[in-house]
């Protein structure tokens, strides 16, 4: 891998957002509007609260860290799909640039993402609902971590079905992530899912994080179980999708698909 | 004779029941410019695609500097570049944007004296800044040419690289072409529909047709073996026959 490589692709989006409002909007606009409906709903929720702890901290934590593995999975299928949008994959892949540097400079692109959307979100949680996240401890770290690498397994796997079968698949960008919406247990714990779904949800990495994030805020102590299932599932899943994206990448070099994707 | 940069051996593209490159070999060598003529659907483009490594091949070998490409990719790709009508570079960036992220990927020094020097041979001034959405299509043309002679390659593939050049422009283009290929000894394979165009830039031609190569030698000897004396007669005459005898080479 050569970082240079990498670092052209990225400087290619970042450019991008020098003077589009409309992908500045997607960074800040979508995750404050987001958090102000849910933020008046948990405020609304709160007057009825009796055993649950914190309305609050449930909700707009469980937000926060749900735009965190949302954004990772964007920052990753997006930036494909510029390239898509404005047929350049061509370009890029008639240069020395390989596919593993293609990811490796979406990833950074995601992390990017991620900041920028939890920096807006953590300060309108702040200044309208008085919640600040980092009062969960220094303990979320790694599960946000571990939200990211979620992420970008959705987004490989999103970016891998779009380069196989094209633009027709384009809506799996943003609807995708929400297939796994239901079994990571963003807003109710695992326990409320029928026991078939629950050995689904078991398996997917979010649930873990969620689940951890609950602990934490219930218990106070450190969910050691969940972290290990969430970085062992993560790295799983993520070492299976990248290999997966490279056979999808020889695939669509033998089929022709790489330089028709777009038209 | 000069080294052969580029060697193709019995290269097959199928894609599904339909064959789009039927076992061609042919070699380029060093400094030379080689003609891709044929009608569409010859399988011209298909053969640049499998050059650059962005299609596959069915069977055959590619050889680029001595090295198989299948084995060698990121030396050779460092060492090549391609300009094509038909591929644009990001409309949402500017023309100098596009060539700065052109550079890193490949990787260059002396980034600004670079971009400095392709912008002057090109007349590009006045549109440097401008984002790409905003060019017509000869500045378009002009911007991925700067692209593909920013990096210096050894090897160029050019896709009718002056298709939408106004002639004092076009050539100024071919002109700098055989300037670069003068000065530097670049290879290059360069497709065209302007019959006088190919004439006097090739020093070489091969005709393909449905995939296979019916005709390879100079322009003179392709007009002298067809009985013609104007290469678009030659054109015609093959674009027309329905099966076209393959002549030995």
């Amino acid at each position: 891998m050569k970082f240079h490589r990498i670092a052209a692709l990225l400087s290619r989006h970042l450019y991008l957002y020098k003077r589009s409002f409309p992908r500045v909007m997607e960074i800040i606009y979508w995750p404050f509007v987001d958090l102000v409906i849910w933020g008046f709903i948990t405020l609304y929720l709160e007057r009825f609260k009796g055993t649950m702890p914190s309305f609050v901290t449930f909700f707009l934590g469980a937000l926060i860290l749900w735009d965190v593995l949302f954004r990772a999975q964007q920052g990753i299928t997006i930036s494909f799909l510029e390239e898509v949008w404005s047929r350049n994959l061509m370009n890029l892949f008639a240069s020395p640039l390989k596919p593993s540097e293609f990811l490796a400079a979406t990833m950074l692109l995601s992390i990017a993402k991620v900041v920028t959307v939890s920096f807006v979100t953590v300060l309108v949680a702040l200044f309208f609902y008085s919640f600040n996240v980092f009062l969960l401890g220094l303990s979320l770290v790694p599960f946000i971590v571990n939200l990211i690498v979620t992420g970008w397994c959705i987004g490989v796997l999103t970016t891998g079905l779009i380069m196989r079968y094209g633009q027709e698949v384009e809506v799996l960008a943003w609807g995708l992530v929400f297939l796994f919406q239901p079994i990571s247990c963003v807003f109710y714990p695992m326990s409320v899912l029928p026991e078939w779904l629950r050995a689904i949800a078991w398996m997917n990495p979010a649930a873990h994080v969620f689940e951890g994030m609950r602990r934490v805020i219930t218990t106070g102590g450190f969910p050691v179980q969940d972290l290990l299932w969430s970085m062992g599932l993560n790295a799983l899943y993520l070492a299976a999708l990248i290999f997966w994206f490279h056979r999808m990448f020889a695939v669509c070099k033998e089929k022709g698909l790489l330089v028709r994707v777009g038209e | 004779m000069a080294e052969a940069v580029v060697q193709v051996q019995n290269l097959t593209k199928c894609f599904g029941t339909f064959t789009a490159v039927d076992g061609i070999s042919f070699e380029i060598r060093e400094g030379e410019i080689l003609g891709l003529l044929g009608p569409n659907g010859a399988g011209k483009t298909t053969t640049i695609h499998m050059l650059l490594g962005v299609i596959t091949p069915t069977s055959g070998a590619i050889r680029v500097f001595g090295l198989p490409f299948d084995q060698h990719r990121e030396t050779i790709l460092n060492q090549v570049n391609f300009s094509s009508t038909y591929v644009s570079l990001p409309q949402a960036l500017t023309v100098e944007e596009n060539l700065r992220v052109a550079a890193g990927l490949y990787g260059l020094d002396r980034v600004s004296e670079r971009i400095d020097d392709i912008v002057t041979r090109l007349e590009m001034q006045e549109f440097r800044s401008k984002l790409t959405r905003r060019l017509s299509s000869g500045q378009m043309t002009r911007l991925s040419l700067a692209k593909a002679f920013l990096s210096e390659p050894k090897v160029l593939f050019l896709d009718e690289p002056t298709a939408s050049l106004d002639p004092d422009i076009a050539a100024k283009t071919r002109a700098m072409i055989q300037e670069i290929r003068r000065t530097t000894r670049m290879t290059v394979l360069y497709t065209s529909h302007n019959m006088r165009e190919m004439e006097e830039m090739s020093d070489r031609i091969i005709f393909l047709q449905r995939g296979r190569i019916i005709a390879e030698g100079t322009a003179d000897a392709i007009k002298a073996e067809c009985g013609e004396t104007d290469l678009e007669e030659v054109f015609l005459k093959f674009a027309r026959e329905p099966e076209a005898p393959v002549h030995e080479r």
